[in-house]
């Protein structure tokens, strides 16, 4: 069981910012994301573009934000259980909580701060009738250990960095490797479209373009699938053994919206002219997450609501303790790893 | 500068004639969401980077529109309910231009 002060539900920039506060504070916490990296949105969808929003800083690109954050953070030694999706909360008689991953982590803390953005992301699942009936029987959205292709016969479909990425890694793997995608175009790294090409001439990589699987055979498990060419609407079938369709991530708020708390917009509601607290206490939201009237999903505002939490965080952990907001440009920064920053002391020395 | 006018068929079927402003820098797909046309998050959830389809929609006037992004045409590529007619509506921005076109929204991913 993991143990910590406030338990933050996503690692994006407002949970990643709410470590800095809490460390303030002298409280400890842990990040749970479904994602293998922290980061959020920033990190996976769109590293590479600027943001121009955030105060003190006229341009940065939105992955220098997140490595900004993590330096920020350090000193406060976080904990992170990634690429594991906050699954069931429970609360305990004491009012503390214990969450629990889809993968069976428990973690346990008086706080919970759910910093989950849009959702967690989910793979986007084609749009065919009887999709269900093969997952795991042939069907698989993300390839978790390549081992188990060997030998198979392998149909991706998708047009981006992992549809390219898995054919061209299978190639050594799989008996065949076919790759389905609806535009003779392919967005990726150059590098990877160039090696696509090069094994589909050496024949390789079965490519059919442009094109989509339009339906899925096979008595018990997988056996077909039917692909339809876009342009002449000729279909044929083709032999597999799997169907790996890669059409990026989807945000989903999952799970979380099962937990109790009162949902509006897809989105959690919380006192906004207090502490972000939602309807259940000790559970917060803060940021794109959560709602109220006339909510912003900025990142800046995200790490308002984050600072406000943490002072409410405190003094329901030490309702006895006395405190006042310290300034870091006066009591500096204390690290939980040791380490000290503070603003250099004047020198105090007459001029003859 | 003056407003627009819109014809919105919603994910409902139901049809919404709206006024669109042309001098506040807006995409259709803002408009859809300042109306409340689609319920949040549901609707422009990449905040209008071309990043999801979820503010895809069918262009039912023959209103010249500009040119498809790479960035537009790869993600209608991999979108679902795509149509010949297939825009995103993030990256049809408001202008005079635009002066009673016609959209319909696409169905939400699941």
């Amino acid at each position: 069981m993991i143990k910590t002060d406030i338990l933050i539900i996503g690692a994006g920039p407002t949970g990643l910012f709410a470590v800095f506060e809490a460390g303030l504070l002298q409280l400890k916490c842990h990040l749970i994301d479904a994602l293998p990296q922290p980061g959020g949105q920033c990190a996976e969808i769109y590293p590479k573009k600027p943001i121009y929003d955030i105060p003190g800083f006229p341009e940065v690109l939105a992955g220098d934000l997140v490595d900004n954050l993590m330096e920020q953070i350090k000193p406060f030694q976080p904990g992170f259980t990634l690429g594991e999706r906050a699954e069931t909360i429970e609360k305990l008689e004491d009012g503390s909580f214990v969450v629990t991953t889809n993968k069976g982590t428990k973690h346990h803390a008086p706080i919970v701060a759910i910093a989950g953005g849009l959702g967690s992301f989910e793979p986007r699942k084609p749009q065919l009738e009887n999709l269900a009936k093969y997952e795991d029987n042939g069907v698989a959205y993300m390839i978790k250990e390549p081992e188990i292709y060997r030998g198979k016969k392998v149909l991706i479909a998708g047009g981006g960095d992992s549809a390219l990425d898995w054919s061209i890694f299978l190639t050594d793997v799989a008996e065949e490797v076919t790759l389905v995608h609806r535009r003779n175009e392919f967005r990726g790294a150059l590098d990877s479209v160039e090696k696509v090409q090069q094994l589909k001439n050496e024949g390789k990589i079965n490519l059919i373009t442009p094109a989509e699987v339009v339906a899925l055979k096979g008595e018990n498990k997988l056996e077909k699938v039917t692909v339809k060419n876009t342009e002449t609407s000729e279909e044929i079938d083709v032999e597999v053994d799997n169907f790996i369709p890669l059409f990026g991530l989807s945000p989903k708020l999952g799970p979380i919206a099962n937990w109790g708390l009162e949902i509006e917009k897809n989105a959690i509601k919380v006192d906004n002219t207090y502490d972000y607290q939602t309807n259940i206490p000790g559970i917060y939201a803060i940021g794109d997450v959560n709602t109220y009237p006339g909510k912003l999903k900025l990142i800046l505002c995200g790490f308002h609501e984050a600072t406000l939490m943490c002072q409410s965080a405190y003094q329901k952990i030490f309702p006895d303790k006395k405190y006042v907001m310290k300034y870091t440009t006066v009591g500096g920064v204390t690290g939980f790893d040791g380490s000290k920053k503070e603003a250099p002391k004047a020198v105090v020395k007459a001029i003859d | 500068m003056s407003d627009i006018k819109l014809k919105i068929t919603d994910r409902e079927g139901v049809l919404h004639e709206v006024d669109a402003p042309t001098d506040m820098n807006m995409n259709l797909m803002e408009v859809v969401r300042s109306y409340e046309l689609a319920p949040e998050g549901t609707i422009g959830i990449c905040g209008g980077m071309a990043m999801c389809a979820s503010c895809q929609c069918y262009v039912l006037s023959d209103h010249q529109l500009p040119e498809k992004s790479d960035d537009e045409e790869a993600m209608l590529a991999e979108a679902f309910f795509v149509k010949d007619n297939s825009r995103l509506g993030c990256q049809i921005h408001i202008t005079e231009d635009l002066d009673g076109l016609e959209v319909e929204l696409a169905p939400a991913e699941d």
